[in-house]
C-alpha cells in the first residue's frame, strides 16, 4: 500500500476557506454537540413522559405509550430521519411542506428531533423498567398518605427510579451521541460528515478518520465520567440496589 | 359528616373478586367504633391484608359498602385522596421513601397534602421521632435504620397526619424477632391513648394485651367477630380453634 501519512494535514488550510481542516472538524463536532444536547433534551422529557404513562392504570394512556414505543423503536433511524425529512413535508399541506423544506437549518432540527424521538422509545422503556422495579408499597404508602397519583411519582417513585437508571441511562445518552452521526445522510454537516468532507479534500482518510475516532471517544469518556460523579451525587445512604 | 354516635369504620357485605373464578373476599361484614382496638388475624391467605387495604380503599372492592367516619369509599363524590390522608397506615415492609432522610419521610405529606409549612411539619415531626424514640436518627436516611427502628419511624410518619384511624398491616412480620418488641411497645402505648386501630397480626399476645374484639377471617370469610376474652376463651369455629392451638402451641 502506497499511503503518504500527513499528520500534519490538520494544520494546513481546506479549500472550503473557513480555516484549517482541524477548524473544519471542530465546526463538525459543535453540530455533533447542539444535535446530541437537543436529542438528549427530547428524549429524556419525552421518555419519561411515555414511560410514566405506560405504568398508569388507564388502559387508553398505556396503549398511546405501547404505540409511541413500538413505533419509534421498530423502524431503523435511517428510515426513521428520511421519513421525516423527504417524506413528511410532502404530506402536509402545501405551504406546510414549503415551510419546512426552506426552514434554515432543516438537517438539523430534522437530525436532532428525529434522534431524539427514536431515543425517546428506549428512555420510556427504562424509566417503566425503573418504576416498576419499586415495590408495589411505595406507591401505596404514597396513595395512603393522602398523595396524589401525580404527587406520588413527583415525589415517592421517580427519584428512586431515576436513581436506579442511572447507569442504563448513560449508555442511551452515549446513544444519542453516536446516534446523530445518521443524520449527515440528510446533509448535516456533522462530526461524521465533516471527516468525510476533509477525506475527499485530501484523501488522507487515515488521519481524518483517527481524528474522529479519537474526538468521539474523548466526548464520551467525558459523558461517561460526568454521569459517574452524577450517580455517586445522588446515591442515597445505606439504600443498597437489587436488594 | 363525623357522627360521633357511628361506628369509625364499617364494612358491610364487602366482597372481592381477583377474576370471576377467584374470590378473594366473601360477603365480610365489621366495624371499629371509635377509641375501639380490632385486631384481624386467621391464616395466610385468608384475605386479611386485602381486608384492611380496601378500608382506605387502596384495593378496589365489587360489592358491598365501607364508610370511614360516615363517608362512603365508594360514592363517586368522595375525595379519596383527602380521605386517605386522615387515615393512617402501616406497612409490613414500612414503605418509607428511601431517598427522603427520616425528617423529610415525616413532612412530605404534611406538606403537599395537608399544606402545613416546613417550621409547623417540623416540629410535629420531630416530637413523634422523640416519642418513638429515635430523635437521634432524625438527619439519617432509612436504609440505614433496623427493621424496627423504620417501622416505628413508619407509625411517627403516619401519625404525624393526626390520623382519626389507624390500620396495621402485619406491621411485625417483616421484622427480626429481637425486634417485634420496640414496635408493639409504640402500638401499645397508641391503644392505651384511645387511638381507634384495626392490625392485622399474628401476635395474640397484643391481642390480649390491648384488643377490644378479635376477628378471625379464613378462606376470604370472617369466620369469628367477638370480644377478646370470649375469643381465647372459647373460639366457637374449629378453623379458629385450629388457627389458635398452631400458633399457641410453643
Amino acid at each position: 500500500m502506497s499511503y503518504n501519512w500527513n499528520w500534519g494535514i490538520f494544520w494546513e488550510l481546506n479549500p472550503e476557506g473557513t480555516g484549517t481542516y482541524l477548524d473544519m472538524l471542530l465546526m463538525g463536532l459543535r453540530w455533533t454537540l447542539a444535535a446530541a444536547a437537543l436529542a438528549a433534551v427530547i428524549a429524556l422529557v419525552f421518555g419519561s413522559i411515555i414511560g410514566v404513562i405506560r405504568t398508569l392504570q388507564h388502559r387508553g394512556l398505556v396503549l398511546a405509550g405501547d404505540a409511541w414505543v413500538e413505533f419509534f423503536r421498530n423502524i431503523p433511524l435511517l428510515v426513521q430521519l428520511f421519513l421525516w425529512y423527504f417524506v413528511l413535508p410532502e404530506l402536509l399541506p402545501k405551504a406546510a411542506g414549503m415551510w419546512l423544506k426552506t426552514l434554515p437549518n432543516a438537517s438539523f432540527w430534522t437530525g436532532a428531533i428525529g434522534v431524539g424521538l427514536f431515543m425517546s422509545s428506549r428512555v420510556a422503556e427504562q424509566v417503566k423498567a425503573g418504576i416498576r422495579s419499586l415495590p408495589r408499597g411505595q406507591s401505596m404508602a404514597g396513595t395512603a398518605l393522602g398523595l396524589t397519583t401525580a404527587q406520588t411519582y413527583r415525589y415517592v417513585l421517580l427519584p428512586m427510579a431515576f436513581r436506579i437508571i442511572l447507569p442504563p441511562l448513560t449508555s442511551e445518552l452515549l446513544n444519542t451521541v453516536k446516534n446523530t452521526s445518521v443524520a449527515l445522510t440528510i446533509g448535516l454537516m456533522e462530526l461524521t460528515a465533516r471527516t468525510r468532507a476533509m477525506q475527499e479534500y485530501s484523501f488522507q482518510v487515515f488521519e481524518a478518520f483517527t481524528a474522529a475516532t479519537l474526538i468521539y471517544l474523548a466526548l464520551n469518556a467525558t459523558l461517561t465520567f460526568l454521569m459517574r460523579r452524577l450517580e455517586r451525587a445522588v446515591s442515597v445512604p445505606g439504600y443498597v440496589t437489587g436488594k | 359528616m363525623s357522627n360521633s354516635a357511628a361506628p369509625m369504620i364499617e364494612m358491610a357485605a364487602v366482597s372481592k373478586w381477583y377474576s370471576p373464578q377467584f374470590q378473594v373476599l366473601k360477603d365480610c361484614t365489621t366495624s371499629v367504633d371509635r377509641g375501639e382496638v380490632v385486631v384481624v388475624c386467621g391464616p395466610s391467605g385468608s384475605g386479611k391484608s386485602t381486608l384492611i387495604k380496601c378500608v382506605n380503599a387502596l384495593e378496589p372492592f365489587q360489592s358491598g359498602t365501607i364508610r370511614v367516619d360516615g363517608i362512603n369509599l365508594s360514592d363517586p363524590g368522595t375525595n379519596l385522596p383527602k380521605l386517605r390522608a386522615r387515615i393512617g397506615m402501616v406497612f409490613q415492609h414500612f414503605e418509607l421513601f428511601p431517598h427522603l432522610k427520616i425528617t423529610e419521610n415525616l413532612c412530605l405529606a404534611q406538606e403537599k397534602v395537608l399544606g402545613r409549612s416546613r417550621e409547623e411539619a417540623m416540629a410535629k415531626g420531630r416530637a413523634l421521632l422523640d416519642r418513638v424514640g429515635l430523635s437521634e436518627h432524625a438527619e439519617k436516611f432509612p436504609g440505614q435504620l433496623s427493621g424496627g427502628q423504620q417501622q416505628r419511624v413508619a407509625i411517627a410518619r403516619a401519625l404525624a397526619m393526626d390520623p382519626i384511624a389507624m390500620l396495621f398491616d402485619e406491621p411485625t412480620s417483616a421484622l427480626d424477632p429481637e425486634m417485634i418488641t420496640e414496635v408493639l411497645d409504640v402500638m401499645v402505648e397508641l391503644a392505651r391513648e384511645g387511638m381507634t386501630m384495626m392490625v392485622v397480626t399474628h401476635e395474640m399476645g397484643f391481642a390480649r394485651k390491648v384488643a377490644h374484639r378479635v376477628v378471625f377471617m379464613d378462606r376470604g370469610e370472617i369466620i369469628e367477630d367477638r370480644s377478646k376474652d370470649e375469643f381465647f376463651g372459647s373460639p366457637r369455629s374449629d378453623r379458629a380453634q385450629l388457627f389458635l392451638s398452631k400458633i399457641l402451641a410453643h
